[in-house]
Order: C-alpha cells, then structure tokens, then sequence
C-alpha cells in the first residue's frame, strides 16, 4: 500500500551514497520485497506474476524472431519457414512464442475471471481494473496483428475478415479500410505495418503493466474475503518471501504445463491451414481465429438480422465490440457493495454460469454457424426441385425419403420445361444450429452484466467476516467432535 | 485578469503579456504536432505506386470457350469468363422478377468504343458478396446449379451472369469499372 512506511535501511556506504541520489533499492524493497499483502491470498492470485513472465516471454522470443523474419509478402513464409528447419533452436524460439501467445490469453482468462468473481474492480480498483482492460484489448490488437505476420492461409484470409469488420462502419468504412490496409487489399503494404505495429504494441503493453502495478500498489491487493486490510500487522505478510515464493511455485507449475505444450503438441492449438502460404484467389473452406478469439467471434456470427437502419454485418460488429467495451464499465455497473462472490450465494450461481457461457461461445466460435449443435437429433434432408411454373413464378416440389426420392426428383425434373431452369438441392432438415446457440449465450453475455446491476439493489448477501485476521483463524478453526491425538 | 500584479521581487509581471506569450506558445506547439500528425496518418494512405498498380489491360482473346481467367488488380480477384452460347442464352432468358438481384445480362455487360457488345466476355469481381471468399468455377470443375460460379465456404450459387441465386450472399458479383481498349483487350479498374 502507499502509505505503508519504508523498511529499507542502506547497508553499505555505496548503498547510502545511491539513495541519496536514486532510491531504487529502496523503491524495490518497497514494492516488491516488503510490501504488505493481505495474507489471504489463493492460487487464484498468482496469475498477475504468471502474466508478467508470458510478456516477458513473448518479448524475448520475439525480439530474436525479428532478427530472422522478412516482412515481405514474398518472402515471410519462406522465413518463417527458414526459422523452424534452418536457424539454429529456431523452431524453440518460435514454438514458445506462437504457444507463448496462447498461455499468455489461457492466464489472462483466468485472472480476469478472478477479478469478476472477487470484486477485484470495485472501489477503489476501479482504475486498476480499466488499466487491465486496457492490457486487454492490447494484447489481442498484439496477437491479431501477430497472427499474420506467417502470411498464411489462415493469416492472410483472417485479416481479410477481420480488417473488413471496418468496412461495415457507415459513411467511413470503406476509406478507413483502405487507408488500414494501404491500398485496395491486403498486401505488402499492410504486411509490413502490421509488422511494425506488432513489435511496437508489446512495449506499450509492458508501459500500462506498469501503470496497473502502481495502481494496485496504491490501494493494495484485493482478497477472496473483499474486506480491505485494517490492521497491517495482523491482516498482511510482506510479499517477500509469502508471496515470491507462492507465485514462484505456480509459474514453475505453468511453466511446466507450457512446455508440455511446446514439446509435445506445439501445433496443436493452431491451424494447418497456415502452413500453406497465402493465397489471396483461394479461400480456406472455414475461416477461424485462434481460440483465444473464438468467443467474440461468435457474438460477431451471432448477429444475423437487421435492427432498422443497422444491417445484420455492423449489427454483429457493435455486439463485438461491445462485448470487451461492457468490461470497462463493469466496477459501475455492478451495485453490490460486498466485493467478493464467496458472501453474495446468488451471484455467485450466476457468474459460474457465465463462465459456461464464455467457454460455450468459444465453442460456437470454432463450430460452423449451420451446423447442428446435436448431430443426432438432425432430421433427414429432403431433396427440393426448384423451378419457375408456367405463370413464371417461383415455385418448388419437396421429396423425402432414400433412393425413390431421388428418382422421383429426377423424373418430376424431366418432365418440366426446359424454360422451367429446374435445379435439385438437398436441403437439411431444420436442426437447433450453432447460430442459433451463439444468439442465446449472445444475450447471457451481456445479461451476465445487467444482472449484476439489478442484483447488487436486491440481493440478501451473507455477512463478512469482521477482518482478513479473523476469517483466517476462522477458516483454521480445529474441528468441533472428537480429536485426534498426533501421532 | 489584472493587468498588474507585484511579484515579490522588485520588478512587476505584465499578465496580458504573460498570456499572450502563453496561449502564441501553445497554439505553435499544438499547431505543429496536429501537422505532424496529419503526415503521421496520411503514410498509411494508398502509396502513389499501389495507386498506380489499380489497373490493369487483360488480352481477352487468350480465353478459352467455356472457361475464364483470373486476374488480382491491386490484390483483389476479377473473372473474365469467355460464355457458351448456352450460357449466353441461359443468362438473358431467365425470369428476372425470380432473382433476388434484379439485373438483366445487358446490364452487366460494358459496350464497346463502337457502341456493340461482346456477349461471350463476362467480367465480374471474384470476391463472393457474402463474406468475400473467392468462388470456384469452370477450371476449380464446380460451376454451382446455375452454371456459373459456386462459393465452398457458405454455399452461394452465382448464374453465368455472375448473378445470386441462391445462398447467403445479398447481391450479384459486382461488374467492375471496365472499358474496352480494343476488340480484344479491356482495361479494368478499381
């Protein structure tokens, strides 16, 4: 906390000399070694620590990468290709990066949801929590603009997608598309900004880290109890060594969960389709983004009606947008005055169910919008003979069934017109699809959020404990009945 | 604001002039780095040459009969079909008030400097209006159900006129602004 006073006493003459002119000793001791931290903290907390090391990950690996890859669209796969046979632990170096990306969204995740389910972002961390919305959007700016620098398949026609976003603004889009892109698509133009911008987002990244690390040094951490420390003596530990080592005991552990997946399965959180080189006259049959992405992309899918003026493609675009937006107004949005979920059992049910909602997005986001969601309960398809009649409208004949139905098609086809322009279609029978899922957890996405206004009015919450101390002892309490003797 | 106030020191501080010196300052300042931005925005715009690659002169006669050729102006994707005389026939005899873009196969089609029109040329964008994947054709071996063009990744189905008949995509594959330079040759433009 800011108040907290200054343990650090100078040693040695050079240290006193030092402190005279730059304390940073000191400002190191009292940030990071003596800081007093509520002594209450789970493992859910070493999350922050753990994102520290995947940015500094992501920046190391990267940096060596730049010094191999050719920002051109005639030669960036050919280096990319380069550094995975050639370049000596080339293949390491980007194995743990592009993995890297996908730790750094896996630990991001869960600190966010830790932030929501302990009121991390009530008063007063509000600042504190818009900082990491912030890191946030930069992170997935970082990893979009990262994600085409392979110039794959996936990277080049991803992009396509995603930078055409901007041309279903009204009025602007289109121009601000192509001044994006530098011209009428995406081309070595936008290959090598899109290079530039990814290795400058990272430092920015690591400035607001800063920022948010000053703003959670101000108020102090939050804890699973949200009561805020009162007395320093009993409520906090000093971080060194309480919690360097707990947060050094879980990087090790993710560390370990990270290099299993560099070793052992480095492409499996990718696509195969981005080691064919791009192409701009082919398009992969299916276009994803990297999981990291999937759910704001089902929301972006989810949308596929007019709502007056707004079509269904800028519709789908707001709902996006709007999906990361709604975050930076959640400390106002939520009205509870209890912080931590553990004392609010209503809310509590509600925001587990959120987190299903976020995980199935993602699963809606990888899945094809027609597809059903339950294969099995997909009906039989008909086969559908389309054709003008004789008054020359539009007109249709369906037939059901195996082998006769197609004959019986065929036969009805030959017996119309040839000004008729018969055509046959299988046509699925109709089936609960994915877009229509998407559209459902769409709306409990962001009813998660206005359900958190209208409960913190009326919700009857559990008392709190009296302190972070006493919860403790609590918690610790020897249980009631008979006791055993130690042995 | 007085014009006069004492300092401490002996000498006395004009604030108008204080002022003046204050806001003249600022406005330079703000001035030059709403200059610099401006050039700092505009490098992202279209470079002279990317502006000068936007179009290009096909030699249409090197067609094949039935087929098309592909071509990337400025990376985006063009079809340049050389139609049957079925194809022909197909796309002006279909009932209009059935499509769900109205637009005739004359529509679609650019005169000549002679003021005729070349029926068996068809350029369109190889961009699908849906989501912007390019569809395949005579040379992929799938022209759809109308014959013309066919998009693998939502299923529309283009006519030989490049006309929507059927799937997602809201309208017909856009005519790009083309003009032809000689019986053989067009000149097409973004």
């Amino acid at each position: 906390m800011s108040g907290h006073e200054s343990t650090y006493t100078p040693n040695s003459a050079f240290e006193r000399w030092l402190d005279k002119r730059l304390p940073i000793i000191r400002f190191a001791n009292d940030t990071a070694i003596s800081f007093p931290t509520p002594k209450n903290l789970n493992y859910w907390y070493v999350f922050g620590g753990i994102l520290a090391v995947c940015l500094a990950i992501q920046i190391i690996t990267g940096v060596i990468l730049a010094m191999h890859y050719e920002a051109s669209v005639d030669g960036a796969f050919a280096s990319v290709e380069r550094i995975m046979r050639d370049v000596p632990f080339g293949w390491l170096l980007r194995y743990i990066h592009a993995n890297g990306a996908s730790m750094f969204f896996l630990a991001v995740y869960i600190h966010m949801f830790r932030g929501l389910y302990y009121g991390s972002y009530k008063a007063p961390r509000e600042v504190l929590w818009i900082l990491g919305c912030i890191i946030y959007l930069l992170m997935m700016a970082t990893a979009f603009l990262g994600y085409m620098l392979p110039w794959g398949q996936m990277s080049y026609h991803g992009a396509n997608v995603i930078t055409g976003l901007f041309g279903a603004i009204p009025l602007v889009g289109e121009s601000l598309q192509t001044w994006i892109l530098g011209g009428p698509s995406i081309g070595n133009q936008t290959l090598q900004r899109f290079f530039s911008l990814h290795y400058l987002l990272p430092f920015m990244i690591a400035a607001v880290v800063i920022l948010h690390i000053w703003a959670l040094h101000v108020p102090g951490n939050n804890n699973p109890t949200g009561v805020e420390v009162q007395d320093v003596e009993k409520d906090t530990v000093p971080f060194h060594p309480y919690y360097t080592v707990k947060d050094g005991f879980a990087i090790a552990v993710f560390l370990i969960m990270f290099a299993v997946f560099v070793f052992y399965a480095p492409t499996v959180l990718g696509h195969a389709d981005n080691y064919v080189e791009a192409n701009p006259l082919v398009t992969p049959s299916h276009i994803v983004p990297e999981w990291y992405m999937l759910p704001f992309y089902a929301i972006l899918r989810a949308i596929t009606f007019d709502l007056g003026p707004i079509d269904a493609k800028l519709l789908g675009v707001i709902f996006m947008f709007a999906a990361i937006a709604i975050l930076f107004v959640v400390p106002w949005l939520d009205t509870s005055k209890v912080k931590s979920m553990r004392y609010r059992p209503v809310a509590r049910q509600f925001f587990l169910g959120f987190v299903v909602v976020c995980v199935l997005l993602g699963w809606c986001g990888a899945a094809n919008p027609d597809d059903p969601v339950i294969p099995a309960l997909q009906g039989e398809a008909s086969l559908v003979v389309s054709y003008t009649d004789a008054a020359g409208a539009a007109a249709s004949s369906t037939y059901r069934g195996g082998d006769e139905a197609f004959t019986a098609a065929e036969a009805f086809i030959a017996t119309l017109p040839v000004t008729a322009n018969a055509s046959l279609e299988a046509v699925p029978a109709p089936a609960f699809a994915f877009r229509h899922l998407s559209l459902i957890l769409t709306f409990m996405y962001f009813g998660y959020f206005v359900l958190l206004f209208f409960l913190g009015l009326s919700e009857k919450t559990k008392p709190l404990p009296e302190s972070i101390h006493k919860s403790v002892l609590k918690a610790h309490k020897p249980k009631t009945g008979t006791a055993v003797p130690a042995e | 604001m007085t014009a006069e106030t004492t300092h401490p020191t002996t000498e006395t501080v004009d604030d108008d002039r204080r002022n003046f010196i204050h806001i003249a300052t600022g406005a330079v300042a703000l001035g030059g780095a709403g200059m610099f931005a401006w050039a700092a925005v505009d490098q992202w715009s279209p470079a002279a040459d990317t502006k000068a690659a936007s179009s290009l002169d096909v030699d249409v006669s090197k067609v094949p009969m039935g087929g098309e050729i592909r071509v990337l102006i400025g990376g985006k994707p063009f079809f340049i079909r050389h139609r049957t005389e079925a194809e022909i026939s197909a796309a002006e005899t279909v009932n209009l008030a059935a499509l769900p873009d109205p637009e005739t196969d004359a529509d679609r089609l650019r005169a000549k400097a002679d003021g005729t029109f070349n029926k068996t040329i068809l350029v369109t964008s190889g961009a699908c209006t849906h989501l912007g994947c390019v569809p395949v054709g005579p040379s992929q071996g799938n022209t759809g159900d109308f014959g013309g063009w066919y998009c693998p990744c939502h299923g529309s189905h283009y006519d030989t006129s490049g006309r929507i008949r059927k799937g997602p995509a809201p309208s017909n594959l856009p005519v790009p602004d083309y003009r032809w330079v000689s019986d053989s040759v067009v000149n097409i433009s973004l």
